[in-house]
Order: structure tokens, then sequence, then C-alpha cells
């Protein structure tokens, strides 16, 4: 089967879907709240890198491969998202973290993603790509 | 239950200051593989070395022994000015970083094993940044010390110049010849440029001078008409670095880094371009070859549109000019970071504008906090291949002679 890569996206030249493997990675208490595990699956070309997220209990994952550059944004900071308050009449009241909130965010240029959806808030166009998780018998495994 | 085979966790799960360099960019190194990197010839003509790291070794190639007492008397008796003394660095660009978020901007503080001296720490962190983006030739700059032409005593300024570039040239250029340097010029003092250029212009490595981030002084000043003739008979570059100051007029106004950084970088150079041109440096000195450092692009079609506008109504304001002001910009050179990508029309128009294929070095930056890989331009839609060598690497070894 011949492939090619289109922007980050593998499609095959006939239109069919590319062939997936799901993978052990690990066990799910080893992803604690708002922690993550970032792993590498395959080999050579066919390799990828995702990064494995948790928050409110539910598990996420992304390639490990910023929208921007290509940086490692999966091995970045794990932060809440800032938000301004403003009081009724409009007035700035300063910066504040939002509590309920976990955002990943690329150490090479800081682009910021909403764990739960992969995108940048104020770009929602600039996600990354979403790799499928699922958490059964206290393991964790991803298909790529 | 196991781990599959075929699965590998990252020995960094987080990167920090504290990572290799090698493992920050290595999703950089597989761009070498997408693009077929390694067939082109990449200069990088803007980077940057943490000198502050270095900084008691550097202070002691300071000429005066005045000077050098005061640089150990602050290194001794104040607790943060360890790696500090005589300095002016501005107390906003801590905040680059973005809290964090961004930690190769803050340090690189990772492990150099059997590096015995700050210049061979320093080598080896370039030579790992250049590997890992398939780098042939970088051009590598300071990072604080390119505030020294912000510096509120002149005079020091200049010292820590002279003893900045004695360090580079000894210490750091001898250890890897892929490393080259464009350096700092005292530019308050012309006196101080025109000696620089006399004891530096012939060491190898060093491929032209900078004027760094000032904004203060008009560059078209006859007094710095002798220093542009011996650069243009030297065949040897002068670029225009710019740099962010909080405390310019107009970004005190500003209460974000980011605000600041936008306006500062640019309207430096801004300035400097407009004196340049109207007052005829380029027909002056038509073979001086002028490179405009790290303000982006965008800037550029602006000025450009500006100038010629103004100047199409005023043309008595410019007498020395035998042609519109973009013609001038466009027989400039510029790098390219950091390159405004968000709009791929507006980009074209840009590259378009300043003859990108014949005037746009590539650079990226490192280690800063809105670097560019060379994926950046290899990865252009709307580039030819003969343009994207040309600005990864064919350009600069033209204007280098490299």
């Amino acid at each position: 089967m011949a492939w090619r890569t289109v922007v980050g996206m593998t499609t095959t030249l006939d239109g069919s879907a590319p062939p997936t493997r799901t993978y052990d990675v690990g066990a799910g208490e080893e992803i604690a709240e708002r922690g993550r595990l970032v792993v590498t699956v395959g080999e050579g070309a066919d390799a990828v890198t995702v990064g494995v997220f948790r928050f409110r209990g539910r598990l996420h994952a992304y390639e490990n491969r910023c929208a921007h550059q290509g940086g490692p944004a999966c091995q970045g900071r794990i932060v809440s998202r800032v938000r301004e308050r403003l009081d009724d009449a409009q007035r700035s009241l300063g910066l504040a973290f939002e509590d309920d909130s976990m955002h990943i965010v690329c150490p090479w240029h800081g682009f910021e993603y909403d764990v739960t959806t992969g995108r940048h808030p104020g770009r929602p166009d600039f996600a990354l790509r979403p790799v499928t998780v699922a958490e059964e018998g206290g393991r964790v495994r991803v298909t790529v | 239950m196991t781990i599959d085979d075929g699965v590998r966790r990252l020995p960094t799960q987080e990167i920090t200051t504290h990572t290799d360099s090698r493992e920050i960019l290595a999703n950089a190194a597989r761009d070498t593989e997408r693009y077929g990197l390694d067939d082109y010839f990449i200069v990088d003509v803007d980077s940057h070395h943490v000198e502050l790291d270095s900084w008691p070794e550097i202070l002691e190639f300071l000429d005066s022994p005045v000077l050098k007492d005061t640089a150990h008397q602050m290194m001794r008796n104040w607790p943060q000015a360890s790696h500090l003394a005589l300095h002016n660095h501005p107390p906003g660009l801590t905040m680059q970083d973005v809290s964090g978020r961004i930690p190769h901007q803050a340090s690189l503080a990772e492990e150099t094993p059997g590096a015995a001296s700050g210049a061979e720490r320093d080598v080896t962190l370039v030579r790992r940044a250049m590997d890992a983006m398939s780098i042939d030739v970088q051009v590598v700059f300071p990072q604080p010390m390119l505030e020294t032409g912000l510096h509120p005593q002149p005079q020091v300024a200049s010292a820590l110049l002279q003893a900045y570039n004695r360090w580079f040239t000894s210490q750091i250029l001898p250890r890897e010849p892929r490393v080259k340097t464009m350096l700092g010029l005292p530019f308050e003092d012309p006196d101080a440029c025109l000696a620089t250029v006399e004891e530096f212009a012939d060491h190898p490595g060093v491929i032209g001078f900078l004027v760094t981030s000032q904004r203060h002084a008009g560059v078209h000043r006859n007094a710095y008409m002798p220093l542009y003739r011996m650069l243009e008979e030297r065949g040897l570059p002068i670029g225009f670095h710019a740099g962010p100051n909080q405390a310019d007029s107009m970004t005190s106004t500003m209460n974000r880094f980011l605000s600041a950084h936008a306006m500062s970088f640019v309207t430096c150079n801004m300035t400097h371009m407009t004196n340049w041109v109207i007052n005829g440096i380029p027909e002056r000195f038509p073979n001086l070859r002028t490179i405009w450092i790290e303000s982006g692009l965008a800037w550029v079609p602006f000025m450009m549109q500006r100038l010629d506008h103004e100047y199409y109504m005023r043309q008595s304001d410019a007498p020395l000019l035998t042609k519109p002001p973009s013609h001038y910009m466009r027989e400039m050179y510029y790098t390219s970071q950091p390159m405004e990508w968000t709009d791929d029309a507006l980009l074209e128009a840009t590259l378009r504008a300043i003859d990108a294929p014949n005037t746009l070095m590539y650079s990226s930056d490192w280690p800063h906090w809105d670097f560019d890989v060379p994926g950046r331009i290899a990865s252009l839609p709307f580039l030819d291949d003969h343009a994207k060598r040309n600005i990864l690497g064919e350009t600069a070894r033209k204007v280098f002679g490299l």
C-alpha cells in the first residue's frame, strides 16, 4: 500500500484508512490527576510520540507535535488557563488562574492547548492531533 | 499485565531548563529527514549564547584596572551581581520565558561534561543546537550584551564590548570554525567604533559588525561616516540588531511584555532604517552591505510604502536619493526571524516586496523564546527550491564570503 503524509495527516493514496495498532503503554494509576505519560510507540519511520494526560479523571492523548513549528508540546508545562477578571464596570481586576482548567504548553514557543480539546484557546484551528486512548482494567492503551 | 513491546517511555517527561538541548530540539531533527535539510547549506545568521554564564571570565578581559576593580567589588559584595557586574541588564527581560512556559529562554542549565570553562561550555551548547537543526554555519551573538547600546554610561559600555569582543575572539571562535560572529560596536563613541573594526576585522570568524539595540543616536550623524567608509572598504557588512526595551517612551505605557516586545523590537530598526535611507547612506556607501536583524519582516513593506509615499511629495527632504526609498530597501538584507507566518497571503506579499530569494537570510535566534527552526523556511508553500536554498544559506554564503 502506498502512503503519503500531508500536513501531519497520514492518508492512503487509495483513500482507505491506514492500519492502526493498539499499544498497552502502562497502568492507569501511573497517570495522576493533572499528570502525564509521554511514550514513543512503534519503530522507525512509523514511530509516534504520544502524550497521555489525565484531567477530571479522564484520559486525553495527543501526538507530541505542536501545530506551530512541530515542537514537543506534550513535554511542556501543565498549567491552568489564565483569565483576566473584570468588574461590572469593565475595570480590570487583574489576572487569575481558572482552577478547573488544564492547559498543556509547548516548551518551544509557548503555544497553549486545552487538554480536553487539544485546541489553542484563541485559535481553535491550531490543534494537536488527537490519539485514541482507552483505560480498561487498570491499563492504558493508545491506538495509532 | 505489562507494557507492550515497541513502547518506550521518554526519559524526560517534562522539558525544563536542565533538559539537554538535543532533547529539546529532537523534533527539529525530524525536520531534517522530512525536508531533506542535510542536502541544504544552512547558515543561521542570528543565534545567541549566554555570555552572562561566563561573565567573570569576560570581565578579566577589561583593560582598565579601575573598572576591573569595580567589577571585582561588585561581584564580591553584591549578592546578585556575581554574573551581572557593570551590566545594564533590563529587569523586564526576565519576563521573556512566559512564566516558565518556555524554559530554554530562561536558561540552558544542562550538563556539559568535560567543559572546563564558560567558553568550552558555550561551544558545546552551540554545537548541540547546530547539529539538532542541521545548521552548517552559525553566526553567534551575545544576549543581554545586546542591550549595551542602552547602557547609561557609554564609556562602561565601550569597555564591556571591548572585553567581550576580546574574550569571544580568543576563547570561542578558535574552538569551533563553524561559529562566526558580527561583533558589537560601541556606537556611542564613533572613534571607539573605528578602533574596534581595526582590532578585530581580520580575526578569523569575524564576518561583520553590529549596531546593537541602541535607538538614541542618529545613524546618519557625520561622526559615523568614517566607520561606514571603513566597513565598506574592508568588505564587511554592518548589521542592525534590534532589541526590546520597556522603558522607551512609547513602550513605557505598555503593561504586558508581549506588547512591548512586539513594538520595541521593530520600532528600533524602523528608526534606523528611516534615517539610513532618507539621509542617503546607501548613495554615499553603495558597496556597504546592510543587514536588518531580529525584527521580523512585516515592518518592511509597511516602511517601503510609507517612505515612498512621503518621498514622492517631499523629494527635497531627501535630496541624496536618486530612486524611491523602497528601491534601496530592496537592495539590503534581512534575517528571517521572527517570521510572521500567521497569514500566508501577507507573508508571500512581504517576501515578494523584499525580493526574498536574493535578500532574505535564515536565522534561528536560538535559544530565544520566539526562535525559528529551518523547517519554517523549508515548509513555505509558495517558495521554489532555489529560493529556499538561497534563504537557508546561499545568500549568506555570498554576503559573508563563506
